[in-house]
């Protein structure tokens, strides 16, 4: 027996190509938006993975330093270090913002690191090109995906960065670059005010009789010193020693010094199932409403072209064509039209969508097999209208009168 | 008269019911023999397509008895119960327009009754071929119907309706889109393979043109048939 369905398309195989292009533009996107998905899930576990860290040290009761600012002294790092099962231990600060060089700016996560060596706790795990920071001020090492080159110079607030390194995927759970500078100078960034501030904040602090007191010469000056410094991080990165359990250790530093501590367990679910949860959403109903607009173009084409052909399935059931034969035609089409949606929407997402999104895309296979089973499921579900349609069409409708 | 051939008695045809039912039918006799080509005449509303649609299982009658061939296949009710083969099988169908699929090329269009009934393709196709030469149009056979001209697709129609061997063909007005000579040049072939393929041949028309060829003819009106002696011109 002959394959109606495949002469049908060989037949009219431009409307079928331009009709399956049209569809696989649509699945395109679709795929694409499970690999945005797909993209910020992994980018959160690549943040975690780069950190170099177990476990999360941070202010009490704060889902910090990625989900909620967390703000601890700068000198906790120590006395964490000194307990059992704490390998190293290294201050870390973030700091989202507009890095300007030259006339343009990027928005990128400005990541203080402590002084130290590669392989610490924060510190970027490896580099593209040029070196990590050995200075103690304006070094950087930025991601790729801010556009920064080698020797260009950034402004962070007011003080000017050289970029000394490149990184690659080391960015923050919303896809923003990171740009790692020593963590004094971070410290600063988040701290530092504009001339016109400083001066204004010390008027005031001034003209406050409790802050100044004629017997007691040095508070002011005391006042202002402090008001000029930042002492806090917002975590405490630890790297436990082999042999200990996370959770252990974890508690041993909640219990002594009064602070949050998460583990990467707790630290991944804060990140996808807290901080990316309303993007997952909102891109899962981006994906069930592309669904039935795909699901609906696919059954609007199929019913139109089994309208037209209302005529030759009447003379096939007349001349004794089963109902399975109309029904797997029809079928046949629908899924042969998904088939060449999904091949174009496949390729249109890897080739065409996920090198010019400014997010990370990530199309894992199993979300392609998953994708291509939902495109058949939905091209079967979709002809059903059309096959309702043309199994209730009357073999007399070829016999005029 | 043999034993083939179709003969129908008392056929009545009913639609709807009560007050309002129409008797389409009222006791239609009629008889072909194998090989014989007759004309069914009527006017609009005569019951010419109700009869059409009975004698090709499309629809149920609502009394009498058909007899093809040697098989009683209505007698008070389908004494068949597969009417899709009944069709497929056992009767040819020529429609006004040839109403060729447009998605298969002619050897297709005509091999594609053996091939539902399970005959593998290629003795579909060879005896899709066979006929093709009988009716002068084997040098069209791999063209799609889009590519024929309204004489040539009528032929392949022709051929599809004679593809299985059916001991009966129903035209439904098979030569009204055509000028008169391809009309005449389709009743002689129509005559000429009933003649070689022993097949009874009705054909329902209004075609002044033809009307003429047939040595018979039913006439229909107000759902009874009256028979008439045609002149039969033309094609012994």
């Amino acid at each position: 027996m002959i394959s109606l369905a495949g002469r049908d398309i060989m037949h009219a195989w431009g409307k079928f190509v331009f009709t399956g292009v049209g569809l696989g533009l649509l699945i395109g996107i679709t795929l694409s938006m499970a690999g945005i998905y797909r993209g910020m899930v992994d980018d959160g576990k690549v943040l975690l993975d780069n950190s170099g860290a177990d476990l999360w040290v941070v202010q009490k009761d704060t889902l910090g330093p990625y989900a909620e600012s967390s703000s601890i002294y700068d000198d906790t790092w120590r006395s964490i270090r000194t307990m059992p099962g704490v390998a190293r231990t290294a201050n870390v600060t973030y700091l989202t913002m507009q890095v300007r060089q030259g006339e343009r700016d990027v928005r990128a996560m400005v990541t203080g690191i402590m002084a130290g060596e590669p392989g610490a706790p924060g510190w970027p795990p490896y580099l593209v090109a040029g070196r990590q920071i050995t200075r103690g001020h304006y070094e950087a090492v930025a991601d790729l995906a801010s556009g920064f080159k080698l020797g260009d110079r950034l402004q962070i607030r007011r003080n000017h960065y050289t970029v000394v390194g490149l990184t690659r995927r080391m960015v923050s759970s919303g896809g923003d670059p990171m740009i790692f500078i020593p963590l004094k100078d971070a410290q600063e960034a988040q701290f530092l005010k504009d001339n016109d501030a400083i001066r204004q904040q010390r008027r005031r602090t001034a003209e406050n009789p409790a802050f100044n007191r004629p017997q007691v010469p040095d508070l002011l000056a005391a006042v202002i010193a402090s008001q000029s410094t930042n002492p806090y991080v917002n975590a405490v990165l630890v790297r436990i020693d082999s042999g200990h359990a996370a959770e252990k250790v974890a508690e041993s530093i909640r219990r002594w010094k009064r602070l949050t501590v998460y583990t990467r367990a707790q630290m991944e679910e804060i990140l996808i199932g807290k901080l990316i949860a309303t993007s997952a959403r909102q891109i899962a109903m981006f994906l069930v409403i592309l669904s039935i607009v795909s699901a609906a173009i696919v059954a609007f084409i199929i019913y139109t072209l089994t309208l037209g052909k209302i005529r030759e399935i009447a003379v096939l059931k007349l001349i004794g064509t089963k109902n399975r034969t109309i029904v797997g035609l029809i079928m046949q089409q629908s899924i042969a039209l998904g088939l060449i949606g999904f091949v174009v929407g496949k390729i249109t997402a890897t080739l065409l969508m996920a090198p010019i999104f400014p997010k990370y895309v990530l199309l894992e296979p199993m979300d392609s097999i998953i994708g291509f089973i939902a495109v058949v499921v939905i091209c079967i579900l979709a002809s059903i209208i059309a096959i309702h349609a043309a199994l209730k069409v009357d073999p007399a409708e070829a016999i005029g009168g | 008269m043999t034993g083939k051939g179709i003969r129908i008695e008392g056929l009545r045809k009913r639609y709807g019911s009560g007050d309002t039912a129409v008797e389409a039918l009222k006791g239609v006799d009629m008889q072909v023999a194998p090989g014989e080509v007759i004309g069914l005449v009527g006017p609009s509303g005569s019951g010419k397509s109700t009869l059409l649609k009975c004698l090709g299982a499309v629809i149920e009658p609502s009394g009498g008895r058909m007899i093809l061939g040697d098989e009683v296949i209505y007698d008070d009710g389908w004494k068949v119960t597969d009417l899709r083969a009944l069709r497929r099988d056992k009767i040819g169908f020529i429609f006004q327009a040839p109403y060729l699929i447009p998605f298969l090329d002619v050897t297709d269009n005509v091999a594609l009754l053996p091939m539902l009934a399970g005959i593998p393709n290629a003795e579909a196709r060879s005896r899709a071929v066979e006929l093709f030469t009988s009716l002068d149009v084997e040098h069209r056979a791999k063209a799609m119907p889009s590519q024929l001209s309204g004489g040539e697709q009528q032929r392949v129609a022709i051929a599809r309706g004679l593809i299985n061997r059916p001991p009966v063909i129903l035209a439904d007005e098979p030569t009204a889109p055509l000028d008169s000579a391809r009309a005449l040049a389709v009743i002689r072939i129509l005559n000429d393979m009933a003649r070689k393929y022993e097949t009874a041949i009705i054909i329902v028309t209004h075609d002044e043109k033809i009307i003429p060829t047939f040595k018979r003819i039913y006439h229909i009106r107000d759902g009874v048939t009256y028979e008439e002696a045609g002149e039969g011109r033309g094609f012994e």
